[in-house]
């Protein structure tokens, strides 16, 4: 039987369409406990593959035939190993190609709506990490907003659609990932957008995102609007677009809200959370479709892999918020806190600029899940 | 220098290839002898000492320097099921109790190189099994000697080589260094 290889895309396209799917994950337990792919299709068994190295006969039976089986490992090399074992025993299995590393790394994108004026807005789902990226297109012009540090999907997507980025910005300094927005500016001569108040220590130039300062795209009025909205990290700002999208980044999710203390400010921010939340947020139109920059389980997919939904339905649903007492939000948010994301505090030097990591230690720094939710 | 019994050089292969190369040599090696493995993989450092556990082999410890991932790991030997022998046994409190009563104790280490590396009590002089005759002929036969290994089955064989040399005050340490809460320092170079 022939062993092929399935793409990190081929396996974001069966988990978003809930195809049947059963994952041989052969990485050691610790790892596969941390970190692995999801989905409400997925079935999962877990056996190290230096449990297999004198052969695979004993794990035949567990192995279904009824649905594609993937064997997947850390970067491939002992997935096409087992994959070669299970072949030889005459079943029909897949690897992962490149391995959770490719996982981490891809980029399903995704159409959210069109914009009133012509143009349309696109979301990246990194669905291995749960990151999200945007880009806005509008008359020949893109802005980027949270891009990882795959830039060349979001600099080939533009080139696919002829058009040219502008702006690049970033809703706040970012803990879990690596931002690729200063290197896509560099690339095409865009302009660079940061929060001034996440930026002290930065070590590059970069233009103030202020609110008041709306930035447009293309000729017409596509507008992105920021706003102020700490709690995450002190700088972080959200931005309507089009008078009909919400940006959150890191602050409101779709089942759960954002950290405070990645920056080790959990008691301080966690008020101006609240305001953010509570006050700034519940004095916007409800109809706004909140977009944010992560999602943190499966489940927050909608059907056509997209993350979004309006915001007057999150204030009924998000429990993070529904917490009328001050004190018990307080207690939520600073008492259940996930642990920390794999290396943030390397990854916020790297997004400062303090520190220039080579790829392979960019990949180490972010495996794993990305954990900027309390729920 | 961490003195070992075998050396693997794994340098540059991806995984699975240090695991499997790993697996292989230690069949070669006896049961106790010590194999280190230098490799360049980070998947191996967490992947060598799972796959250790789960064979029973004794991961001693890992060392990172200059990019190249060096593990320590010890060939099972079957040793807990072993019977003990020597007559004069103290548990791990009690050598606690004398060292912090600064009797005039003296501790050998009978554990391998490595294992000594990675951590052991102060002052403990490391004498490896199958060294341990020409370390006691520098040794005083009136001295209080505790032995100690990691699980008291190498110090039980030790503390009677001993004792069979002529020395008087000999305590054979149970269960030794797996249980050991007290103080310990490493010795890497």
């Amino acid at each position: 039987m022939a062993v092929t290889p399935l793409t990190a895309g081929d396996i974001a396209k069966k988990v978003i369409r809930k195809e049947p799917l059963f994952i041989l994950d052969v990485r050691n337990e610790d790892a596969f406990k941390d970190w692995k792919i999801e989905g409400e299709s997925v079935q999962h068994l877990n056996i190290p593959y230096f449990d297999l190295l004198d052969g695979v006969e004993h794990i035949l039976a567990q192995l279904p035939t009824d649905r594609p089986v993937v064997v997947v490992c850390a970067k491939e090399g002992s997935s096409i190993m087992v994959a070669d074992m299970l072949s030889e025993e005459g079943r029909e299995v897949h690897y992962l190609k490149g391995g959770m590393k490719a996982w981490s790394e891809h980029l399903e994108p995704v159409k959210v709506g069109d914009l009133k004026e012509g143009g349309a807005i696109y979301q990246f789902v990194r669905i291995g990490k749960g990151c999200l990226s945007y880009m806005i297109v509008s008359e020949g012009e893109a802005a980027i907003v949270d891009a990882t540090r795959m830039t060349d999907v979001f600099t080939s997507f533009a080139d696919e659609l002829g058009v040219k980025i502008t702006n690049v910005l970033d809703t706040h300094l970012h803990a879990d990932h690596i931002s690729g927005g200063r290197q896509i500016a560099q690339q095409t001569g865009g302009t660079y957008w940061l929060p001034p108040k996440d930026a002290a220590e930065v070590t590059f130039a970069y233009e103030p995102l202020e609110e008041g300062h709306v930035i447009t795209v293309g000729k017409s009025k596509i507008d992105i609007q920021p706003i102020y909205s700490p709690g995450h990290t002190i700088g972080s700002t959200s931005f309507i677009v089009d008078g009909a999208y919400l940006l959150s980044g890191d602050i409101l999710f779709i089942d759960s809200i954002g950290r405070p203390d990645l920056a080790g400010l959990a008691e301080d921010w966690v008020g101006d959370l609240r305001v953010t939340l509570y006050e700034r947020y519940r004095a916007l139109t409800e109809e706004l479709i909140v977009l944010p920059a992560h999602f943190m389980i499966i489940e927050e997919l909608n059907a056509d892999g997209s993350v979004s939904e309006k915001l007057g339905t999150l204030f009924a649903k998000n429990h993070g918020l529904n917490i009328a007492d001050e004190k018990e939000f307080r207690k939520l948010v600073t008492d259940n806190l996930p642990p920390q994301p794999n290396a943030y505090q390397e990854i916020r030097q790297t997004n400062m600029g303090k520190i220039t990591p080579d790829i392979d230690a960019q990949r180490e720094m972010e495996i794993g899940p990305n954990r900027c939710a309390v729920r | 220098m961490i003195q070992t019994d075998m050396k693997l050089d794994a340098k540059g292969l991806a995984c699975p290839m240090p695991v499997v190369k790993t697996k292989k040599i230690m069949q070669e090696l006896a049961p106790g002898k010590v194999l280190e493995v230098e490799a360049t993989d980070k998947g191996s450092i967490a992947d060598i000492k799972a796959w250790a556990e789960s064979v029973g082999h004794q991961y001693i410890g890992v060392h990172e320097e200059d990019g190249v991932i060096t593990h320590y790991l010890r060939k099972t030997t079957g040793e807990e099921a072993e019977e003990k022998r020597f007559p004069h046994v103290v548990s791990n409190e009690e050598l606690q109790e004398a060292l912090a009563a600064d009797e005039d104790v003296q501790i050998i280490d009978v554990r391998e190189s490595a294992e000594y590396a990675f951590g052991h009590i102060p002052g403990a002089i490391s004498a490896p099994f199958g060294e341990l005759e020409a370390i006691m002929n520098s040794l005083d036969k009136e001295m209080s000697l505790y032995v100690i290994c990691r699980t008291g089955n190498r110090s039980d064989m030790a503390a009677q080589k001993l004792a069979d040399a002529g020395f008087r005050n000999v305590k054979n340490v149970v269960p030794g260094m797996s249980g050991w809460n007290g103080s310990s320092q490493k010795s890497m170079n």
